[in-house]
């Protein structure tokens, strides 16, 4: 199993932040399998250069998503999925940014139409991701 | 158990009182220790070690033999060679390892013969990181590591530490001046100053406690004055640093900026001297 993660230290978004979300995505996209490690919380501190405090945190919010379970001393390990259960939570993610988008697009009286070319155009740059 | 608790210590010395003053270095993290030159950090470190006699207040450290210390400049008798060094503190540690101190040696690129008074800034810090770390030291103590080291035997060290911190059984209280070592490495923030702790917490707590400020003159009234640590007034304007809660009171034109633990540190430092 390779899993990349990649942080940006000037991005803004917090450090754990970036953490959860490439090893959500990994455990999401099926990188890696139900009942697989996940790299150790002091490895993975050391090899990005940043405090135990803040990989430990990335881990703790996978636990509390139901994505992981953290063993003490053993180390934290990919849970079974209830694919049921994910394409809820997912949706319900994807449909608070959309409320958000929303917001976002009032503050600048954006019409519908436009809100949905922008939609079109966010759809297909990432079907050219998936095929490269 | 915590590798180091000091509860209460207070020293008292012509002009300078440190503390009283408390400080836990928690167990499986590194601790910076933050302050500037001549605020405590030093004698603190002394206390800890028992080299120095608190007035008042208790010290609780693991054994001796589970703590390894590294100085700016190597304590050891200046014409002992690298190996002699090993020979004379191996009797203190009964984990002495004397081939885990061969490699990292080797590691450092110390000739066993050489000694001590030769050996550059850099090798003196790897020599008591060898040692340090041949006798399977749990806690390590750094006063200053970092000053007079180039940018490559900093990142080295740095290095180092991030591979001693994967056992969840060590600990490292990190005392520097400069601060952007431990925007990596270090867990939690000690930041003390004229011999008092101002702050200790994890260091992303520490920092988004304080926002860098920066405001028109205009808006710099009698009430917000003495919000503002280590206050800079300039033709055009002021500058310091505020707690970030204090900063809902700021004035339209202020920009308020999540600060570097260096300009926490420069900031609170600046403070007027308390009477």
């Amino acid at each position: 199993m390779q899993i990349d993660i990649v942080v940006s230290k000037t991005s803004g978004l917090p450090i754990y932040e970036q953490i959860k979300a490439q090893l959500k995505a990994a455990i999401l996209l099926g990188h890696i399998a139900e009942g697989e490690a996940l790299p150790s919380i002091r490895g993975l501190a050391r090899d990005l250069q940043v405090s135990i405090i803040t990989t430990t945190r990335a881990y703790s919010d996978l636990a509390a998503e139901g994505l992981v379970t953290n063993v003490p001393g053993k180390g934290s390990y990919v849970l079974p999925r209830n694919a049921e259960l994910v394409r809820e939570r997912v949706l319900r993610e994807i449909e608070e940014h959309f409320a958000e988008a929303v917001t976002q697009a009032r503050l600048v009286d954006l019409s519908a139409a436009e809100l949905h070319a922008v939609l079109d155009a966010a759809l297909t740059p990432s079907t050219e991701q998936e095929q490269s | 158990m915590n590798p180091l608790e000091l509860t209460g210590v207070i020293k008292r010395r012509d002009g300078f009182t440190l503390g009283p003053l408390d400080l836990v270095v928690p167990r499986g993290y590194v601790m910076g220790f933050v302050g500037a030159n001549g605020a405590g950090k030093t004698t603190t470190i002394k206390i800890a070690l028992g080299l120095v006699h608190a007035d008042e207040g208790s010290v609780r450290l693991v054994g001796h033999d589970r703590v390894g210390v590294v100085h700016d400049q190597p304590a050891y008798v200046g014409k002992w060679t690298a190996a002699q060094v090993g020979r004379a503190v191996a009797p203190f540690h009964p984990a002495w390892d004397p081939e885990r101190f061969r490699a990292l040696l080797d590691w450092a690129g110390i000739e066993p013969t050489r000694q001590v008074k030769e050996l550059s800034r850099g090798m003196g810090m790897k020599l008591q990181l060898a040692v340090a770390l041949s006798h399977a030291a749990e806690l390590l103590i750094l006063d200053e590591p970092t000053s007079g080291l180039d940018p490559l035997a900093r990142s080295e060290l740095l290095e180092m530490l991030a591979d001693f911190m994967t056992d969840e059984r060590h600990s490292v209280l990190f005392s520097t001046h400069i601060t952007s070592d431990l925007e990596k490495i270090a867990d939690y923030v000690t930041v003390i100053e004229r011999g008092r702790v101002v702050a200790s917490t994890t260091r992303d707590e520490l920092v988004d406690s304080y926002r860098l400020v920066r405001g028109a003159a205009s808006e710099l009234d009698a009430d917000l004055r003495p919000l503002v640590h280590g206050l800079r007034e300039h033709g055009v304007g002021w500058q310091g640093l505020m707690a970030t809660e204090d900063t809902v009171s700021l004035g339209r034109r202020a920009v308020a900026e999540v600060p570097t633990l260096e300009e926490i540190v420069v900031h609170l430092a600046k403070e007027p001297r308390h009477a």
